[in-house]
């Protein structure tokens, strides 16, 4: 009946996950408690849970990522404090098979649910509104998209509570991670729930590719939309061409575990090298989908805060899609130390450079458009500047690795692993954030508390260079990755200040917390009446703050990719007639799919049958329900809008 | 047989020697380049592989930090020059193309990614794992097999096998031809240069020389999982002498390596101490490879074996 499910699977015996669940557990009983009691359920179930705005979904995958940062932050606090410990004969506190599920659970949740769920979220929110438009392409689908990616977070982190999780590391190599080496359910639960959440980030792929080929405001022509919306053209075409590679290679290897295939056992002809190739070849694309979108928010806010237009649009756009392209051509470089011989890791390594060259002009132009410019030093900028100082030294050590021979003493090393951390912090994460602080004011209404946004900002990047400066000095002191103890007492001074630095990203993070209640509850002093409230050059600093459901009354044309800006410039009162808007319903689909395909992971990972088969016919069922409904949109008449619009020009000239 | 002990003695030695040498904690910071110099790492080589590999990565770093630094201080001076505090500072607000500078800022990285290309070519056919180094003593042949979580070194010319001990003369070539019992694994030892994976059914290649005695750690720099934090093996890099002396003391050694006391060996155990066979079962490297698949080589440098 219930499979492999037993009372065995909750661990009474570990004290860390114990109490981290039960903690958990009561804090969300807390939370439910609390909605109950103060009959928010209606309000959320109605304008959130059942969203098909785009807006509304993008804060919510926001919400979502800033909630598994804090989980991934705690995995990374507790490995670092392991470290600062466990030198010489000492064993620390964590035993290895707690500690390799660990940093495990680390990497998969900072790169599928905090890096790829914070950047879906702000490509989410922004591209309709720059694009000048109304909502995505599909946006019921965008709601599936959003719900899929919860239901992988949900099942990921039902494996602290009940079983395990991988202690394969992010990537899951095999053989490792085959049955013969991994018989429990951690692997199994890895790979249901990014099976599921890659699905979501797949169709949010195509939406938003979608939207961005398909929809923009009149008169934006390639040559005038927004460099954020070349980013975000970029990224998802990566994920559509690359997330089925993703899917595929877990495909191969559930199949190997559930069916006793063998595409990459040791035995029976299978070839782990496969996999190790596959998954790279959707892994390196990953790093960029990742980071792509991050660029287009410092261009848009380094320009902004310049007071001055991107130096060099076009040469962005070329370095854009040129790093688009040659993402997929450099997958090798993850393991020079394959022995693939000396033309192969050669023109890899190479290959791997070549991307550097329109990265470096990215810097540039960047460092071009603030001169001349009038900066001011609000917190996004902060961000903007600390992403350029700290990612050219990721880049050069990124680019060193890619010279084979140095590869062959620093791969896998503490070296890469700062490295890596180096260009995902001072990339995706500080871009994010700046993003996050950029967009604030257009998602809510008023503007985070800008003395505490500093604050942030200073402890993440000290703390950044504190945690991974001695990383790069361990690896060239021969510390590998992944280790749960070490010999060498030499390398413990190091360890501890790594530990340091995690704790000041630490407290950058509940300065965060902090920030946000502060500004909720002064938010009146940062009211942003007008809906422009950085002085932007974008068309969604043209609408009200937050945006009407229909986002613009009426589409005006564009002229430049500039729009809001020149618009601006001509002092220019657009009055288009307006015209009623046939808006998407709230759509309960979403939810309804995550739930019960939640259900059936939670099946397949324990082999409870009857379960994973009932949650994926009912999953099919109420999608092909949902296609023959025909009372999908509503219609806002002309009146609404008039009211809307007039409410916005008074607070506009009044300022 | 040569016993680690005071070998590993010297070696804590030495390492506390490198925590003292700080001066006081205040120091740390100015310390961390300083640091990967004393501690036996890949900045401290001991081969002519390490030590290629190092002047690489000084060579790269060097060159690329010729432009990094000027970016940096770059950025921190428009920033802060172009502050819109600044009355003194010229406004261009309307600027945002130039085909000049365009040209310059695609051409800078282009050059620096020419020359690292150069770097990269070479120094990937010339530290190839599998070529030959080239030296006046014949090649020592070692057989490389990881185990769940050990190391096992099998001299085939001689007929001794060792267990986490790595017993090599210095200034000599060693061949190793590396393959898994299980998992994945990455054969290292940072002071002497390049790391291979070691993978089942398959062999990979590696040539790697030491050029001073000493003692060296090995690792594997590839998670293989529980027992993975204490799969280290210890390198002795001894005279000619001492390793003649080791392997005639090693023929001694009575217990033979033949395939059920592999089989016993293969069981996962972690942190085994180092030990020796006396023989070795012919062709057993090879039977361990083909029990898991094909064979998988290099064409472009053929084997050499002693006739």
């Amino acid at each position: 009946m219930l499979g492999k499910l037993t009372w065995s699977a909750i661990p009474f015996d570990q004290p860390i996950p114990l109490f981290t669940v039960c903690v958990l557990l009561v804090a969300i009983a807390c939370l439910l408690t609390l909605v109950t009691f103060k009959g928010w359920w209606p309000y959320l179930w109605r304008e959130w849970i059942t969203s098909t705005d785009h807006k509304r979904i993008g804060v919510m995958y926001v919400i979502l990522a800033l909630i598994m940062l804090l989980r991934g932050f705690s995995d990374a606090i507790m490995m670092r404090a392991q470290l600062a410990m466990a030198a010489g004969n000492a064993a620390g506190y964590l035993p290895p098979e707690h500690y390799n599920q660990i940093f495990s659970a680390h990497g998969t949740i900072m790169i599928f649910f905090v890096g790829m769920t914070f950047v879906i979220g702000l490509m989410n929110f922004v591209l309709p509104l720059q694009l000048g438009v109304r909502d995505v392409a599909f946006p019921v689908l965008n709601s599936v998209s959003f719900w899929l990616t919860a239901a992988g977070v949900f099942l990921i982190n039902i494996s602290l509570g009940v079983g395990e999780f991988s202690r394969t590391g992010w990537l899951a190599y095999p053989p490792l991670s085959e049955l013969a080496y991994s018989p429990g359910v951690g692997v199994d639960y890895y790979l249901w729930s990014l099976q599921i959440s890659g699905l979501g980030t797949l169709l949010s792929g195509i939406n938003l590719t979608t939207t961005i080929l398909k929809l923009r405001a009149p008169g934006m022509g390639y040559g005038r939309m927004p460099v954020f919306c070349w980013t975000a053209l970029a990224s998802n075409l990566l994920i559509i061409a690359a997330f089925p590679i993703l899917t595929a290679t877990f495909a191969m290897l559930l199949l190997d575990r559930y069916l006793g295939f063998h595409f990459f056992t040791n035995d029976g002809g299978g070839s782990p090298m496969m996999y190790v190739n596959l998954i790279w070849a959707w892994g390196h694309p990953e790093v960029y989908i990742l980071i792509l979108p991050a660029f287009g928010v410092f261009s848009e806010v380094i320009a902004t805060f310049s007071g001055k237009p991107l130096f060099g649009y076009r040469s962005m756009i070329l370095a854009t899609m040129g790093i688009c392209v040659l993402s997929f051509m450099v997958w090798l470089h993850h393991f020079f130390t394959m022995g693939a011989g000396a033309n192969v890791n050669a023109f890899f390594g190479i290959a791997t450079m070549i991307i550097a060259v329109p990265t470096g002009v990215k810097i540039f132009n960047w460092l071009f458009t603030m001169y001349g410019g009038s900066i001011r030093f609000s917190v996004p900028i902060y961000w903007a500047v600390g992403f350029m100082v700290t990612f050219v030294i990721g880049g050069m050590t990124g680019v060193l690795m890619a010279i084979p021979p140095a590869d062959f003493v620093l791969h896998n090393s503490l070296f890469l692993v700062a490295h890596f951390h180096n260009v995902i912090i001072g990339g995706v994460l500080f871009g994010a954030f700046a993003g996050y602080t950029y967009w604030f004011p257009k998602a809510f209404g008023f503007r985070l508390h800008e003395g505490l946004g500093k604050g942030v900002f200073w402890c993440w990047f000290i703390g950044f260079y504190l945690a991974f400066m001695p990383l790069y000095g361990l690896g060239l002191m021969g510390a590998t990755r992944r280790l749960q103890h070490y010999s060498n007492p030499a390398w413990q001074p190091l360890m501890v200040l790594a530990f340091a630095g995690a704790t000041v990203i630490l407290l950058g993070i509940v300065l965060m917390v902090v920030q946000l209640v502060v500004s909720i509850r002064r938010r009146d002093r940062t009211r942003d009446m007008t809906g422009d409230p950085w002085n932007g050059r974008t068309l969604e600093w043209s609408t009200s703050s937050p945006p009407p459901s229909w986002n613009f009354a009426a589409l005006s044309t564009v002229s430049s990719p500039d729009a809001f800006w020149s618009r601006k410039q001509q002092r220019t009162a657009i009055a288009l007639p307006l015209r009623s808007i046939t808006v998407p319903k709230r759509n309960a689909l979403g939810v309804q799919v995550a739930f019960l395909v939640t259900l059936m992971g939670f099946g397949l990972v324990w082999h409870i049958w009857w379960m994973a088969v009932l949650g994926l016919v009912s999953a099919l069922a109420v999608s092909l329900r949902n296609a023959w409904r025909v009372d999908l949109e509503e219609t806002i008449p002309v009146s609404v809008l008039t009211a809307h619009e007039d409410i916005h020009a008074t607070r506009v000239t009044r300022i | 047989m040569l016993i680690s002990a005071p070998l590993v003695r010297q070696r804590t030695d030495r390492a506390r020697v490198c925590l003292g040498s700080l001066g006081g904690r205040a120091l740390l910071f100015l310390s961390l380049s300083a640091l990967p110099g004393c501690s036996h790492g890949v900045l401290d080589p001991r081969g002519p592989v390490g030590e290629s590999e190092k002047l690489i990565l000084y060579d790269a770093t060097a060159l690329m930090l010729t432009v990094v630094v000027p970016v940096i201080l770059g950025t921190l001076a428009v920033a802060w020059w172009f502050r819109s505090g600044n009355s003194a500072a010229m406004r261009k607000t309307q600027w945002d193309y130039s085909g000049r500078i365009e040209f310059v800022t695609w051409s800078i990285p282009a050059l620096m990614v020419l020359f690292l290309s150069g770097i990269a070519w070479i120094g990937s056919h010339d530290l190839d794992p599998p070529k030959p180094l080239a030296a006046k003593a014949g090649p020592v042949e070692i057989e490389v097999i990881s185990l769940d979580w050990k190391w096992l070194f099998i001299y085939p010319q001689e007929h001794v096998a060792a267990v986490n001990q790595l017993i090599i003369p210095v200034n000599t070539p060693v061949r190793f031809r590396l393959t898994s019992s299980s998992v994945m694994n990455s054969f290292f030892i940072p002071q002497l240069g390049s790391q291979i994976y070691t993978m089942a059914g398959m062999t990979t290649r590696l040539n790697l020389q030491a050029s001073t005695p000493g003692t060296y750690e090995g690792i594997s720099a590839q998670f293989s999982g529980a027992g993975f934090s204490d799969m280290r093996f210890i390198v002795h890099a001894v005279s000619l002498e001492d390793y003649r002396d080791w392997l005639a003391s090693s023929h001694a050694v009575s217990t033979a390596l033949d395939e059920s006391r592999y089989e016993e060996l293969a069981e996962p155990s972690v942190a085994s101490p180092p030990s020796v066979y006396g023989s070795v079962t012919a062709g057993l490297f090879d039977a361990i490879v083909a029990a898991r698949g094909t064979s998988f080589g290099h064409e472009a440098y053929p084997e050499q074996r002693p006739k």
